[in-house]
């Protein structure tokens, strides 16, 4: 008998480990198969319907400068819908559902208890962290694309539809305002993920899903309140909420990339900070749940 | 094996002073565990003995305070990505997905390994369903479960590969007596296909049953270990005769040089029969010599009896006789 038991083993189906996108694909299916996952994607598609609706039941036209940004294009246009619902989803909706998300990562596999079987079987644990960070990743996407969906179906149905006219004066045609939409949403996705790696570390810290969930969402309003506050000028820049609001620059001709360059960079830092800290957390945590 | 001592690549678990500390409590003390090869191993010990601490460090889910863990002969947790996917394990109670499916949880699960082969994943899960009885309820979600299918699904879970080593803590709890014994012949048939089975146990009966070897947690320390033979014959046997001549008795058995005493009183029976018994140290006066003595000093003896102690008998003599919790 060979000394080592684990060569002895040839009993294995394949002797060299897979890479393992199937918990990936895994990650997702449990996600989405969840009924919270739709019910917040669905309370996200139901903003721009009621904005639509709201402005066209009105008598009068939408005053430019009152209301969110935008929302005096809607009745000109119906492709402004979903941009308008996004900028009113940015600061508590969209961190709401992404806090719930990012919170329940961890904690909300511990809670389950099917944490220690996934170790167990073993997933590892920085492939997990990983897997999780992605898939909370995954979450920020549907949840704007839904708003922008939505916001262009709804829109369509209620309002005309023609070449945009942008913030610079420049008119663009429709399929190139459908680009537009799809890569603002892809910037407010970006803007999402320093906070879904600050909810992943939360989440490593404890074993209650809820208590993550809810100190993610407070951060996410205490950053804009600190953004709101002229003293603190100096720490904005710092804030990971500080260019939510920054994607007019995608609206111009030719786009300006520099606030989604700058947002990029500092989503980053903020996703390697708190996956580090995630990281040496988790990687040393008794499983004890 | 049996003999005690075995070269490490032997034992399929093996700790050494393994001591786990939660804040001033020590959970597990210094224990030295060592599991055979092929064995079927109980692990015993009250509530809040160090039974699951243990297994948990065992596994690489919690870090030891000090000393070493090997499993399958490859230290723990260093090595734990190439040891764990040799070992299936149910840790203190299932932990599923309410919202999935049985059989969804176990594809969940499936996935995260990265050695199992997504080909054979569905044949497998159904499989794994099928060997614990589960196979009606694969498409039931797992929050409708009862307590016992969850416990069966856990089981399903540990076998969803071949393993060489099977970690399971408490796998009959909350199960009907027909699925108990199903579990039981499934250990059995696992242990002759030559997988080591560790499982934690508070049913001493069942364990009298299924297992080879078995060790004994009190209060976080390993008090005894060995063979189950081993284990019972440490304990001493007790003779016991039944007679209405109770005084007599005591004084035959008193000058064999045993220790009597009165264990029922005359009458309990209805009839007007008691019990003398007397611990009987191996290797002292033969049964037949007592009975002799017994007959000879004008006892009426009605029965008499050699018995062995029981795993229950020795259980309590070894972690003592109190219900409250140790610690
Ligand atoms: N997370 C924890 N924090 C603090 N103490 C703990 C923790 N988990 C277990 N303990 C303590 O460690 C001791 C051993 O617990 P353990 O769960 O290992 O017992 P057990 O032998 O499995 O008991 P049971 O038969 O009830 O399952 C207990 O005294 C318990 O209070
Ligand atoms: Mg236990």
């Amino acid at each position: 008998m060979p000394s080592d038991p684990l060569v002895r083993a040839g009993n294995l189906p394949c002797a060299r480990p897979a890479v393992g996108w199937d918990l990936f694909a895994s990650e997702l299916a449990v996600l989405f198969r969840r009924r919270r996952t739709w019910a917040m994607l669905l309370a996200l598609a139901a903003v721009p319907v009621l904005i639509a609706v709201a402005v066209r039941l009105s008598s009068s036209p939408p005053e430019p400068g009152r209301g969110p940004p935008f929302l005096d294009r809607v009745t000109q246009n119906g492709l402004f819908v979903g941009i308008t619902a996004l900028v009113v989803c940015i600061p508590l909706f969209l961190p709401l559902t992404v806090g719930v998300v990012a919170g329940d990562t961890i904690a909300g596999e511990a809670n389950l208890g099917t944490l220690r079987y996934l170790l167990v079987v073993p997933a590892g644990r920085v492939r997990l962290l990983l897997v999780k960070f992605a898939g909370a990743a995954a979450f920020c996407l549907a949840a704007t694309l839904t708003v922008v969906v939505s916001g262009a179906l709804i829109g369509a149905a209620l309002f005309p539809v023609g070449p945009v006219t942008l913030l610079s004066g420049d008119t663009i045609s429709v399929g190139e305002s459908i680009l537009r939409s799809l890569l603002v949403a892809g910037y407010v996705t970006v803007s999402l993920l320093g906070l879904s790696a600050i909810g992943l570390f939360i989440s490593t810290l404890t074993v209650v899903p809820v208590g993550a969930m809810a100190a993610t969402i407070v951060l996410s309003v205490v950053a804009q309140v600190l953004g709101a506050l002229p003293q603190l000028e100096w720490l904005h820049p710092w804030l990971f909420s500080h260019y939510w609001l920054d994607f007019a620059d995608l609206l111009r001709q030719p786009i300006a990339w520099t606030s989604f360059g700058d947002n990029a960079l500092l989503q980053a830092g903020y996703a390697a900070v708190f996956g580090a800290l995630a990281y040496g957390r988790f990687v040393t945590k008794d499983i004890l749940s | 094996m049996g003999d005690g001592r075995h070269p490490a690549a032997e034992l399929a678990i093996e700790t050494r002073g393994l001591t786990k500390r939660f804040g001033h409590q020590t959970a597990v003390n210094s224990i030295d565990l060592a599991v055979p090869r092929g064995s079927v191993f109980g692990f015993l010990g009250p509530n809040g003995s160090g039974k699951t601490t243990t297994i948990r460090v065992a596994l690489g889910l919690a870090a030891a305070t000090s000393g070493q863990v090997s499993v399958l002969g490859q230290e723990m947790p260093r090595r734990l990505k190439d040891v764990l996917p040799h070992v299936g394990a149910l840790v203190e109670g299932p932990g599923f997905y309410p919202f999935l499916s049985g059989a969804a949880n176990l594809h969940r699960l499936d996935s995260a390994d990265r050695y199992a082969p997504s080909a054979t994943r569905r044949a497998r899960v159904r499989e794994a369903l099928d060997r614990v009885g589960l196979g009606h309820a694969a498409g039931k979600k797992v929050g409708a479960y009862s307590l016992g299918m969850k416990q069966r699904l856990g089981l399903a879970n540990a076998l969803l590969m071949p393993r060489e080593l099977l970690v399971l803590d408490e796998p009959t709890n909350g199960l009907d007596p027909l699925g108990t014994r199903e579990v039981r012949n499934l250990v059995r048939s696992l242990a002759a296909e030559g997988t080591t089975v560790f499982v934690s146990s508070h049913l001493l009966a069942e364990v009298e049953q299924m297992c080879t070897h078995v060790a004994v947690m009190s209060v976080g320390r390993l008090v005894a270990q060995g063979t189950l033979d081993d284990l019972r014959r440490a304990g001493e046997a007790r003779v016991r005769v039944r007679t209405p001549d109770i005084a007599g008795a005591l004084r035959v058995l008193a000058a064999l040089g045993l220790v009597p005493e009165q264990t029922e009183p005359p009458g309990r029976a209805g009839d007007d029969d008691g019990v003398v018994s007397a611990p009987l140290a191996p290797g002292s006066t033969a049964p037949e010599a007592i009975v002799a003595a017994l007959v000879a000093g004008d006892v009426r003896v009605r029965a008499f009896s050699v018995d062995r102690a029981s795993l229950e008998d020795r259980f309590v003599a070894l972690t003592g006789e109190g219900f409250d919790i140790a610690q």
